[in-house]
């Protein structure tokens, strides 16, 4: 039950999307967020739809994929939509008991929504083109300039290394430990929450006390291989910004532009 | 001199607190380069210890461990002796640090700073020498105990390591891991010389070995070709060892007053001797 395992929810491929460099992509989708909350006419929220939706067409992910990341947020798009509708003061249009719709309540609940639906389907964009791997690369390279002020960019990219590593090993090892557990009588599957709680320890406790065994085995042998922090380190697969990626950049920019000259005719 | 040098190792655990315990007690040993030594001993014996002295993951509380004339206790020797001499622990999983295979080959050789084209060059090779390449792109769990240890290897060969020491490496491998981890470490000993420190429970693999060093209670207890060491049955039993099957019904024949030669280590030299015998008495 708990074997195939995905970490994260990359989908493989090899679109425009997915071969550019994963800092680019960061970074983009950063100042395309910002963008998004700082343009609210209605041609910049035309423009912002019409890029998302190419985007996701481009990176070649099943469409039905990428809407359904939308599912874990549906309630909390709805519930914004419902508070704009009856929040806003202006020309009515119908009554509920104290409650009053209004126009520009209707029209400010579908631009907040829409804006939540354009956050959720461009950050999960980036998660479904970018393998796990690749984001912790791009985060070390993007952190590094903070070392300075005492982030440790290396090593919470090593954190997140180890950690993939490791998930699915201890996922192995859970299921393992649970079928040990089970065949000698352990119940876990009915009483009240306390009870299936309190049952979860035979598991919890032999899990924590091989996965620090792990850990300091983990250590020697990374020492045993040279290894004495991110000092004097390279790496084999080094990011590359190339020709695409000033593309997207370029792109990017004419978006801005455009976007700035739309807000100053309006 | 040889490549690794042991002078009156010791080593305490815990020293000069109330669990103190001496796991290894004046060991003299030397090893020559390009030489496949195997170690055997109980547990408890201080194998283990001793080989995990040879990169400086543990240091000597007296004594010294030279190698390649570098002393492990000089700090700034240490990074050069852990690039001459790989090691592989017992536990495929708890050794394998990336979450792709090529990536964790790559992991020694990008901790030594070198160039990305280069670490490429060498990690490509190094997963050809263990016969591993189309396993490139994969997740370390999702392979094999036996082809996890060959990974293994092939992290320290991506570092040029001139020497791989093997702690119990095929002790949580199923027959067909172990066969697999012995040939590719045979043919790394034959075809480029790797000087080869075998630690195992196992008297068929280390059978295979130019030489046997024996430990027991934190000390060498015998030390010669495979030969000398499992003529020598009733020594290896009041070791806690086994000897190889054919060295064994060899030796009780013998005492049956069966002329065999001393020397028997494998089933097909048993049967030849038996054949030689049986001639002889018809």
């Amino acid at each position: 039950m708990l074997s195939n395992i995905t970490i994260g929810q990359y989908f493989p491929g090899n679109s425009i999307l997915h071969r550019l460099d994963p800092r680019v992509k960061v970074l983009l989708l950063f100042f395309f967020l910002i963008e998004i909350f700082l343009f609210s006419n209605a041609v910049a929220y035309g423009i912002f739809s019409a890029v998302t939706f190419a985007l996701m067409l481009l990176s070649g992910v099943p469409l039905r994929m990428l809407l359904r990341s939308l599912k874990p947020l549906w309630w909390i798009i709805l519930f914004t939509f419902v508070i704009h509708l009856f929040s806003n003061p202006g020309t009515p249009i119908a009554q509920f008991l104290l409650f009053t719709v209004t126009w520009e309540g209707l029209r400010m609940g579908c631009f907040i929504s829409l804006r939540l639906v354009l956050l959720i389907l461009m950050s999960s964009l980036l998660t479904f083109t970018t393998s796990p791997l690749k984001l912790t690369d791009a985060l070390e390279s993007l952190l590094s300039p903070f070392r300075r002020f005492g982030l440790p960019a290396h090593e919470l990219a090593m954190m997140m290394t180890i950690a993939l590593r490791f998930i699915p090993t201890l996922i192995e090892e859970t299921d393992k430990i649970m079928k040990a557990q089970q065949s000698r009588g352990a119940d876990f599957t009915t009483g009240n929450v306390m009870k299936r709680l309190r049952n979860m320890v035979p598991i919890l406790v032999p899990l924590f006390l091989s996965a620090f065994r792990r850990a300091d085995e983990l250590a020697m042998a990374m020492e045993a291989r040279c290894y004495r922090g991110g000092v004097g380190r390279t790496q084999m697969k080094s990011l590359k910004t190339g020709a695409i990626d000033y593309l997207a950049i370029g792109g990017f920019i004419l978006l801005t532009a455009s976007l700035i000259g739309v807000k100053v005719l309006a | 001199m040889s490549f690794i040098e042991f002078h009156d190792l010791t080593h305490c655990y815990n020293q000069g607190q109330e669990n103190e315990h001496k796991a290894i007690g004046g060991v003299k040993l030397s090893i020559e380069k390009g030489s496949f030594t195997a170690i055997l001993g109980r547990n408890g014996s201080g194998k283990s210890t001793l080989a995990k002295h040879i990169n400086g993951l543990l240091l000597p509380t007296a004594g010294s461990c030279l190698v390649d004339g570098k002393d492990t206790r000089k700090a700034e020797e240490l990074w050069q002796i852990r690039r001459q001499v790989g090691m592989v622990f017992q536990n495929p999983d708890n050794q394998l640090i990336a979450a792709v295979v090529e990536d964790d080959v790559a992991f020694g050789p990008e901790n030594l700073g070198m160039e990305p084209e280069e670490i490429r060059l060498k990690v490509n090779a190094a997963l050809r020498a263990v016969n591993m390449a189309k396993y490139r792109t994969f997740a370390p769990h999702l392979l094999s105990g036996g082809q996890k240890q060959r990974i293994a290897i092939a992290g320290a060969l991506a570092m040029d390591t001139e020497c791989l020491v093997l702690d119990e490496p095929t002790a949580m491998l199923d027959p067909q891991g172990r066969e697999e981890v012995m040939r590719t470490v045979q043919k790394l000993h034959e075809e480029r010389g790797i000087t080869i420190v075998y630690i195992t429970h196992f008297m068929e693999e280390a059978s295979v070995a130019d030489r046997i060093v024996v430990m027991d209670k934190g000390n060498v207890a015998a030390d010669g070709t495979p030969r000398e060491i499992f003529a020598d049955v009733p020594g290896m039993k009041k070791r806690g060892l086994d000897v190889p099957l054919a060295a064994e019904v060899a030796w009780q024949l013998r005492h049956q007053g069966v002329k065999l030669p001393e020397t028997i280590l494998t089933e097909d030299e048993l049967v030849e001797a038996l054949e030689a015998y049986t001639c002889q008495s018809n």
